[in-house]
């Protein structure tokens, strides 16, 4: 007789709860399907808050469990509690839009919570197959979240060209980890980290180069990045914010167990092709950002720019380095998921403004509302005293400290021209005449109360960090 | 907590304070303002009264903890150089706050964020941690942006934008240059930390000062302004609102030259002396070459602007000859410079609220219908050119002095920047204030008001009080300025100063 392997209930107990909640919530809205969205949306709320219970609860264990695959550390957890808070803030934000937009269906919170549960098991992965298996579970989830809005052609679109690339990132993906077992006979990443250094060259760099494809298309990393304006653009307004903060996060946390951990050893070959990637993100990203019109699009090029800024941490390949990618993960996502919200509640019945040209004069007709988004604003431009400064400058200290001074100075200049684009919006609304005939504005209960959180953490991370960056530098070492 | 704390954070509280108060309520929130300003004022005194003018240390220290795992802290102190500038600083906002009282676009943004902008701009005088320092640095951006931008004239978007990236240029390429300082002396600290006084006993390889000095020297440059990194300058002094360019000429400017004498020569002492040709020629240039430009101005006010880019090339002279003369020279013409520039806009703002225009040729005659105006901006276009018995003398006598220690045709080329000076600035106020009146507006124009009397006099009182009683500024800046000669010049050879004096000049 075969023996059944262990398995770690608590290691996994994060995902289980959030898995729990997502077929619960699938169950009631299939059989009382006239039920009252706010009960699945408070069912997810609590498999989110128990998800992040258990992760709690783990936080003195450091093991790699359930035979090898997959790992509790310090980044798997920071990651869990990334990933957590951004599907979190993803429901308040998305309640009443969804029933504004009229595609309020109740599939949305189990394929949420799905995704999460990939995203959260992407970040715990410690062996090159449960990559795959994480990364196909949020993926398939995101397909059908991006094409949410069936009857809008842009929706359509979005999904489509996503699951396309997709696909083939994942194809990418899945051929690069057979090249690893066909190198090293392993797919464990531990293991790989003891076998890779003595592993034939040519096969290893070539299996290397395709794992980097593959991240690369996930994380919107130039030039692999060429599907995030059109996905960005055309996907519910709450689905972009989701897909900018966590899918960045999660792929970035796999890409730093496998490149740091597994393929540690190769650092010396990886560095430079990352170099490479991160100086054409932060150029391509911050430049071509300048010329869009189109809200999301601006910040779907933004978010390639700040996949950017992340590289830096990784190239610096060392604690600190791994510690400031988690802390800019972290601050990124509550600063881009406030941005989006503020996309959402930029006008009444799920219209949004989405043209620059519809941001003009809100500084006057609406200052609170104007003064939160540029709160945002200058911290994606990464000026202080906000958190998006305390993360680039965290991330930037980590890469002087490794040597990387050069990176750092391209790191600033394309700052520069990243702060014209945000600019760019923050003079519309401010500093232009209105535009006749204005709409309002479209708040929320939720919506309100999710952009408080945003605009608190952002505020407050970028005064007082010293509590956060702790926690990520505990937080930045691998087990296994 | 003590007064520097107080001083720092007071403008900032009342700002926060100014958000409850109802919007369309102008006057209270113009009387709160003015309070607040004249209460930060007062802060600014106490901390003069309780200065020890013979300590060149730094005094009133207070330490925090703030970012230990960046090596970085809440710590504030003063020291000759930052004092009188910290008190320029709370000596100029409530004039600006009278300056401004008819804004009527949105007065309750306008004054919090004005009072905002002085916590940022006296934390860069105040911080003694590098991050603390550049958070203020930059965080002054964001105020001054909204100022030019959303209450200045008709190009204001442009010159908002164009100063906000030229100085965010400047300050991103310092803050790489911040994390290489702190990352290069950490060996030598044992561990990371940005504390300028430890930071400041760090011995940096030749090879890096000159990088690391290039770094803040862009910073520095583009903020003084030094040709030819000056362009943002004239844009944005002609636009900005009045309390704007006050604040801009009066304070922000002073920044560039205050961090020569911070940072760039105690921390990197070799490179500052390599640089002295290359600075010194671009300073000597900027006096000339924006005199000359003044003296084509059409605009009163971009003829202004120009005239500090003149007048600070003086600053970055006295700085970068590195003799006492010439660095508290140096220092005292941005005192003068402050109060003097600050009251030329001030007056050319009361002239723009009563004729709508600022073009020289709409003016001529005002002596006449605006006597007391008329004399008043005499006096201080005279103190602005050098004249003796008033505060713009007294600096750049002392650096042209500094400067002919040095090299006597610097201070050739910088006396010329003088007599420039008086010719371009007499020659506007002989073209809008004598001559017969030809255009009508011109026979009404109402003379100085209660208010704006209340604005000028103090600053007209102290133009007088630092021409002809200098001393107490400068023994207080004193002994701090040649702590930072003696890092700058201590392992220069003696005798290569000696000969450099009389040996290039004759």
């Amino acid at each position: 007789m075969i023996p059944t392997p262990e398995i770690a209930w608590r290691a996994i107990a994060p995902e289980l709860a959030l898995i729990g909640g997502g077929v619960l919530t699938l169950l009631i809205d299939a059989f009382r399907p006239h039920v009252r969205r706010g009960v699945l949306a408070f069912f997810t709320l609590a498999a989110v808050g128990l998800g992040s219970w258990f992760t709690f609860d783990l936080k003195d264990t450091r093991a790699v469990v359930m035979q090898g695959t997959v790992a509790v550390d310090g980044v798997a957890l920071f990651g869990k509690l990334i990933l957590l808070a951004t599907c979190a803030m993803t429901v308040l934000i998305s309640y009443h839009y969804l029933s504004q937009r009229r595609i309020h269906r109740g599939e949305y919170y189990p394929l949420i919570l799905f995704a999460t549960a990939g995203m959260t098991l992407l970040a715990a992965a410690n062996d090159l197959l449960l990559v795959f298996l994480a990364l196909e579970l949020l993926s398939l989830c995101l397909y059908v979240l991006a094409g949410f809005a069936r009857r809008d052609a842009g929706s359509q679109e979005s999904a489509l060209k996503y699951f396309l690339l997709g696909a083939f990132s994942s194809a990418f993906l899945l051929y690069g980890i057979a090249m690893v077992y066909g190198t090293t006979n392993t797919t464990n990443i531990s293991q790989l980290s003891q076998v890779a250094a003595a592993a034939p060259d040519r096969l290893m760099f070539f299996a290397m180069a395709l794992l980097a494809v593959g991240f690369g298309f996930k994380v919107a990393a130039v030039p692999f990045h060429m599907w995030t304006p059109d996905v960005y653009q055309g996907a519910p307004t709450s689905v972009t914010g989701y897909m900018a903060a966590g899918t960045k996060a999660a792929g970035f946390i796999a890409l730093l167990r496998v490149f740091m951990v597994g393929l540690g050893s190769l650092q010396w070959d990886w560095q430079p092709v990352l170099w490479i990637v991160a100086v054409l993100t932060m150029v391509v990203g911050a430049v071509v950002a300048i010329t869009q019109t189109d809200l999301k699009r601006l910040l779907a090029y933004s978010s390639i720019a700040h996949a950017g800024y992340v590289l830096i941490g990784v190239i610096a390949a060392s604690r600190e380095g791994t510690a400031s990618s988690l802390f800019y993960l972290l601050v990124y996502a509550f600063m881009t998921l406030g941005a989006f919200a503020m996309i959402i509640a930029s006008a009444p019945g799920g219209r949004e403004r989405l043209h620059l040209n519809e941001w003009t004069g809100l500084g006057q007709r609406h200052p609170a509302f104007a003064g939160l988004m540029t709160l945002f604003l200058l911290s994606l431009a990464g000026i202080p005293p906000t958190a998006g400064f305390m993360g680039k400058f965290f991330v930037f200290k980590a890469a002087v400290e490794a040597g990387e001074t050069g990176l750092v100075v391209v790191g600033v200049l394309t700052s520069i021209i990243a702060a014209f684009f945000y600019l760019r919006v923050i003079v519309a609304m401010w500093l232009q005449e209105p535009s006749p005939g204005d709409a309002g504005l479209g708040p929320s209960p939720a919506l309100t109360a999710g952009l408080a959180i945003a605009a608190a953490v952002t505020l407050a991370v970028g005064v007082w960090p010293q509590g956060l960056i702790e926690l990520a530098r505990n937080a930045g070492v691998f087990t296994g | 907590m003590g007064v520097l704390t107080w001083t720092l954070w007071l403008p900032l509280a009342g700002a926060v304070v100014l958000a409850v108060f109802p919007r369309e309520r102008h006057a209270a929130i113009r009387w709160w303002a003015f309070g607040v300003s004249l209460g930060a004022l007062g802060t600014a005194i106490a901390v003069l009264a309780r200065f020890d003018k013979a300590d060149a240390g730094f005094q009133l220290v207070e330490q925090h903890e703030w970012i230990r795992a960046f090596g970085a802290s809440y710590k504030v102190g003063v020291d000759g150089i930052s004092l009188w500038l910290v008190v320029l600083t709370a000596f100029l906002f409530p004039i600006c706050v009278l300056a401004s009282w008819n804004v009527v676009r949105n007065p309750k943004l306008f004054m919090g964020l004005l009072l905002g902008l002085e916590t940022a701009i006296l934390g860069v005088f105040l911080s003694m941690d590098l991050l603390l320092f550049y958070v203020f640095w930059e965080g002054m951006l964001i105020p001054m942006y909204f100022l030019i931008g959303y209450w200045g004239y008709e190009r204001r978007v442009y010159a908002a934008v164009k100063f906000f990236i030229y100085t965010l240029l400047g300050g991103l390429l310092m803050l790489a240059g911040i994390l290489v300082v702190g990352f290069q002396a950490s060996s030598a600290l044992g561990g990371l930390t940005f504390d300028y006084e430890k930071l400041s006993q760090v011995a940096f390889s030749t090879d890096i000062q000159r990088w690391l000095f290039m770094a803040f020297f862009a910073a520095f440059a583009i903020k003084i302004p030094l040709f030819p990194f000056h362009t943002w300058l004239p844009d944005a002094h002609t636009e900005a609102p009045t309390a704007g360019s006050i604040i801009l000429a009066g304070v922000l400017l002073k920044l560039g030259g205050f961090g020569f004498l911070r940072y760039s020569l105690p921390l990197f002492p070799d490179a500052a002396r390599d640089a002295v040709p290359w600075v010194v020629a671009l300073a000597l240039i900027g006096i000339v070459y924006g005199a000359i430009v003044c003296a084509m101005q059409r605009d009163l006010k971009r003829l202004i602007a120009y005239s500090s880019i003149s007048h600070l090339g003086f600053v970055v002279l006295g700085i970068f000859v590195f003799t006492i003369q010439g660095l508290s020279g140096g220092t005292l013409q941005m005192i003068s410079h402050g109060l003097s520039t600050g009251a030329l806009f001030l007056l050319v703002g009361m002239l723009y609220e009563r004729r709508h225009t600022r073009e020289i040729a709409d003016f001529g005659g005002l002596a006449a219908t605006a006597p007391v105006y008329s004399g008043l901006f005499l006096i201080v276009a005279l103190s602005s050119l050098g004249l003796p018995g008033l505060n713009g003398f007294v600096g750049e006598f002392l650096v042209i002095l500094g400067a002919f220690a040095r090299n006597r045709v610097w201070a050739v080329i910088a006396a010329t920047g003088v007599i420039f000076a008086a010719v371009y600035l007499l020659w506007a106020y002989q073209r809008v204030f004598h001559g017969p009146v030809t255009i009508e507006e011109n026979r009404h124009v109402p003379d100085v008001s209660l208010r704006e009397a209340v604005a000028l006099l103090p600053l007209v009182a102290m133009i007088v009080l630092m021409g002809v009683w200098p001393k107490p500024f400068l023994e207080r800046m004193e002994p701090s300025l040649e702590r930072v000669r003696a890092r700058v010049v201590q392992q220069e050879p003696v005798a290569s100063l000696q000969d450099a004096a009389p040996g290039t000049g004759g």
